[in-house]
């Protein structure tokens, strides 16, 4: 009976990638020379499920390089080798190996082996070091565990060739070696011969062969031509051949007594991968391993029980109210029966709303699943920098939106990075300016309204206003004789193309960063803030809506459409005074608002509706803004604001231009939400430089 | 007609045997039109609508179906027909369409609903070949019912909104 593994290639792939994570950070807890057997056994279990999965699923590559990789913990578990922060620094490469090779697999990719084949010569020399020094102490003739491993050879078959000759051997005038010999001629022959039988060198008889071997022949020839060269001995010897595939990727050492290189020959191959290793010892870029990682977000969510067991009672208790309108609407409405009616209603209300919410707490995560990243990341770029950091982790239980996470991980990256890299100063700078020596990174997370607000704060330097000001200058983002405020400044670096960084590292400095982390922020419909104080240090906040499916939301009407501004856009609302309104060429008003000119968009016209005041005295402006672009909407009334549940227009329809979805509204109307961004660019307005607007004619559009 | 429609009844048992299929029917400028009963999710009469800004004439805008926003496409626009105004008996058929962008739920106005056919596979006759309507490629079939001849529609490109391939 023939199961078909496939179906479990997903479970798998998820708990070795959460063994991963395991093994991840319980490395990352490990000090060197300070061992704790307990974070010592959970690395290895992870490893030794890792492997042993991989190997069930026919995975031999993972199971192959994880096999190196618990050979090495286990040694260290039991003690005969003491940890050193070189294996951690290996161990954790390996991890990520592991992780791209798992991505790759999942994802049915070719697997990139050069990287792994590289992490696993260097722990076979940290293995084989390990082998000679114990070769020392143990009685010769004990053989080593295969150690030694390389990658497949094509489409050759592997067989292992068990040879146990009769000590009368020779006396049938059989020589061995010339057996090896002729095997040796049908492919690449490996040879282990086993000594354990010769006795006592009393009792040794010349005459006899007391040797036996264990071939491993690799050739196309098939196990005939095998079968061919033993047909003499056939009687005289115990035969076994077995086929092995491309299962035993490990080839055996070599322990030959006749006549045998494999003294020269291995230590070669030491050298040779020593070369290799000085060479290769770039580590991959970690954001390569990033980048894949988020590729293979996982699409599967696990819900801790209590939340399901909450959700049916939830169920239950709608049920029982259910049952009881039911009862209620059975038979004559008395007035007694319309009092329960209302009271039943106020249940199911209330009912309603708990289910929702505990809907939406499902597909909430605790945010540590973002933070747990961060103590790899902080320790390898301080590493990187040769600065000394600790890493405060506030909130970890505090939870959010799945989607959301996934989305927040890049942006929060990327300002972890620039705290690190820019924020904090070198321990000595710190120590000259009279702070401790390490210097401090705390990611804060908590719940703020109906937002989850994440602080990123560092001990460093701060911003150095003077130098964002020179440089915005030098860009041509404000102008020399502006007067900017502090925050106003400290805005700057958000600006598209901005970076105060001397140096450009591989970490950051490329100036195309703070701008893509805002957008990325806003898309979410969040909002990043920056303070700072120099020598103290500076805080990045960011509020982020608990979920994408709820927006706060402003009503406008149009004529007689009623439309919904995302509130978080809205910078203020006015009517407007016709003094300040000018036009530019192209029939685009322009309002002068506090130094500021913003362009009108009208929002009958953008939108083709007929009937909508058309007089900029009579109707309201709404300033939005997006992308750090400010515009004015004009809108006939604004209504109230309230939250709305956010529904796909897309699902049924398709994209439309300006707007970013639907909802509806508590009468049961259908009114659509306003994308801003997509709303400048309908109407033809576009930055050109960066303190001149154009805008191209609405009526050759509408044509 | 009400002869043809009891003797539909009577052999409603049997439809899974032939290639029948059941087809409702709608009326449209006097003409009887028919879609795939399967493909139907209900039937509803005329009520507001939010209007999708910039969208073909033919769109009339989305209506909320139990939650799910749901697009009204008026099938005389659609056909380049005249315009009528709407009154009590302007119907909107709600129909699942599997288009290549996924399956799409979407409403179309008609003037009124008129009746279910069960028609066989074979009864259906290919349209003219008349290349120079632009409509025929919305045409599935025709077929006699009685004295009557009824268009079945094939949906799909009915509903097709790349707006680069309709007239507008």
């Amino acid at each position: 009976m023939s199961i078909d593994l496939s179906q479990f290639f997903e479970v798998f792939f998820e708990e070795s990638l959460e063994g991963l994570d395991v093994m991840e950070s319980e490395l990352l807890n490990l000090t060197p020379g300070d061992l704790d057997n307990e974070t010592i056994n959970t690395i290895f279990r992870a490893a030794h499920s890792i492997k042993g999965g991989s190997g069930t699923f026919g995975f031999t590559h993972v199971s192959d390089f994880t096999h190196v990789l618990e050979t090495l913990l286990d040694q260290i578990r039991e003690g005969s080798r003491e940890l050193t922060s070189e294996h951690v620094n290996l161990l954790l490469q390996s991890v990520d190996c592991l992780r791209e090779m798992l991505g790759d697999l999942q994802n049915n990719q070719e697997t990139d082996l050069t990287n792994a084949t590289q992490l696993k010569e260097k722990f076979e020399l940290i293995l084989s070091g390990e082998e000679q020094s114990s070769n020392v102490q143990s009685p010769a003739g004990q053989q080593q565990v295969a150690i030694e491993a390389q990658t497949d050879h094509g489409a050759l078959d592997t067989y292992e060739v068990v040879f146990k000759p009769q000590h009368h051997l020779f006396k049938t005038g059989n020589e061995p070696i010339y057996l090896i010999e002729e095997l040796a001629e049908l492919g690449e022959l490996d040879v282990v011969a086993n000594l354990e039988l010769i006795p006592d060198i009393h009792n040794i008889s010349a005459d006899e062969c007391y040797v036996t071997w264990t071939f491993y022949l690799e050739t196309d020839k098939g196990e005939d031509a095998i079968k061919e060269v033993f047909e003499w001995v056939e009687d005289d010897a115990e035969i076994t051949i077995t086929l092995c595939g491309g299962l035993f990727g490990d080839d055996p050492v070599e322990e030959n007594t006749a006549n045998e290189p494999s003294a020269s020959e291995s230590s070669a191959q030491t050298t040779a991968a020593s070369k290799n290793e000085t060479k290769n010892d770039v580590s991959p870029a970690a954001n390569k391993a990033a980048s894949k990682a988020a590729s293979t977000e996982s699409t599967s969510i696990r819900v801790s029980i209590d939340k399901v067991d909450s959700l049916i009672n939830m169920v239950g208790e709608l049920v029982i109210t259910q049952a009881m309108l039911t009862q209620l609407g059975e038979g004559e409405i008395t007035e007694n029966k319309m009092m329960a009616l209302q009271e039943g209603l106020a249940q199911l209300a209330h009912n309603t709303r708990d289910l929702q919410e505990s809907v939406m707490r499902i597909r909430m995560l605790p945010i540590s699943f973002v933070f747990s990243r961060f103590p790899r990341l902080v320790r390898d770029t301080s590493q990187k920098l040769g600065k000394e950091v600790e890493l405060k982790l506030l909130g970890e239980q505090t939870e959010l939106d799945k989607t959301v996470m996934e989305k927040i991980s890049d942006p929060m990256v990327h300002l972890v990075r620039n705290s690190l890299d820019h924020g904090l100063e070198t321990p000595e700078q710190r120590e000259e300016a009279g702070k401790p020596k390490v210097g401090t990174v705390t990611l804060n997370a908590f719940h703020q309204g109906g937002n989850i607000v994440i602080e990123i704060m560092d001990d460093g330097a701060g911003l150095n206003t003077q130098k964002i000001k020179q440089k915005a200058i030098q860009n041509g983002l404000i102008n020399e004789g502006d007067e900017l405020s502090d925050d106003e400044i400290n805005e700057l670096i958000f600006m598209p193309g901005f970076s105060t960084a001397d140096q450009v590292s591989d970490i950051s400095g490329r100036g195309v960063g703070m701008d893509v982390v805002r957008r990325n922020i806003q898309s979410l419909n969040g909002s990043i803030e920056v303070t700072s104080e120099q020598g103290i240090g500076s805080t990045f906040t960011i509020r982020l809506p608990l979920t994408l499916a709820i927006l706060d939301g402003q009503l406008v009407t149009v004529a007689q459409h009623t439309y919904i501004i995302p509130l978080i856009s809205i910078v203020e609302s006015l009517q407007i005074d016709l003094k300040m309104v000018n036009c530019v060429g192209g029939g685009l008003n322009v309002l002068r608002l506090r130094d500021e000119y913003i362009p009108i968009l009208r929002l009958h016209q953008i939108f083709n509706h007929s009937g909508a005041i058309e007089d900029l005295d009579k109707g309201l402006l709404v300033i939005v803004e997006s992308d750090n672009q400010k515009v004015g909407l004009l809108v006939d009334d604004l209504l109230a604001q309230q939250q709305v549940v956010i529904k796909s227009l897309e699902a049924n329809y398709q994209k439309v231009e300006g707007v970013s979805g639907a909802t509806i509204l508590g009468d049961g109307r259908v009114s659509l939400i306003i994308d801003i961004t997509g709303l400048i660019k309908l109407a033809g307005l576009k930055k050109a430089g960066s303190t001149e607007l154009a805008i191209e004619s609405l009526e050759s559009e509408e044509a | 007609m009400e002869a043809v429609v009891d003797e539909l009844l009577d052999s409603a048992d049997e439809h899974q045997e032939d290639n029948i299929c059941q087809f409702l029917t709608f009326m449209m400028a006097d003409e009887e039109y028919g879609v795939d009963i399967l493909a139907v999710q209900e039937i509803r009469g005329w009520e507001e609508i939010t209007q999708i800004p910039n969208s073909p004439t033919y769109v009339k805008g989305a209506i909320n179906l139990r939650g799910t926003i749901v697009p009204i496409i008026d099938l005389r626009a659609r056909f380049g027909l005249p315009q009528v105004p709407y009154s009590s008996v302007t119907v909107v058929i709600v129909v699942k369409v599997g288009l290549q962008s996924g399956d799409k739920i979407m409403g179309i106005v008609v003037d009124a609903v008129s009746d279910v056919y069960s028609i066989s596979e074979s009864d259906a006759r290919d349209v003219p070949d008349v290349t120079n309507t632009e409509n025929t490629e919305f045409v599935h079939g025709l077929v006699n019912v009685g004295e009557k001849m009824v268009v079945l529609l094939d949906l799909e490109r009915v509903l097709n909104l790349e707006f680069g391939a309709s007239k507008n």
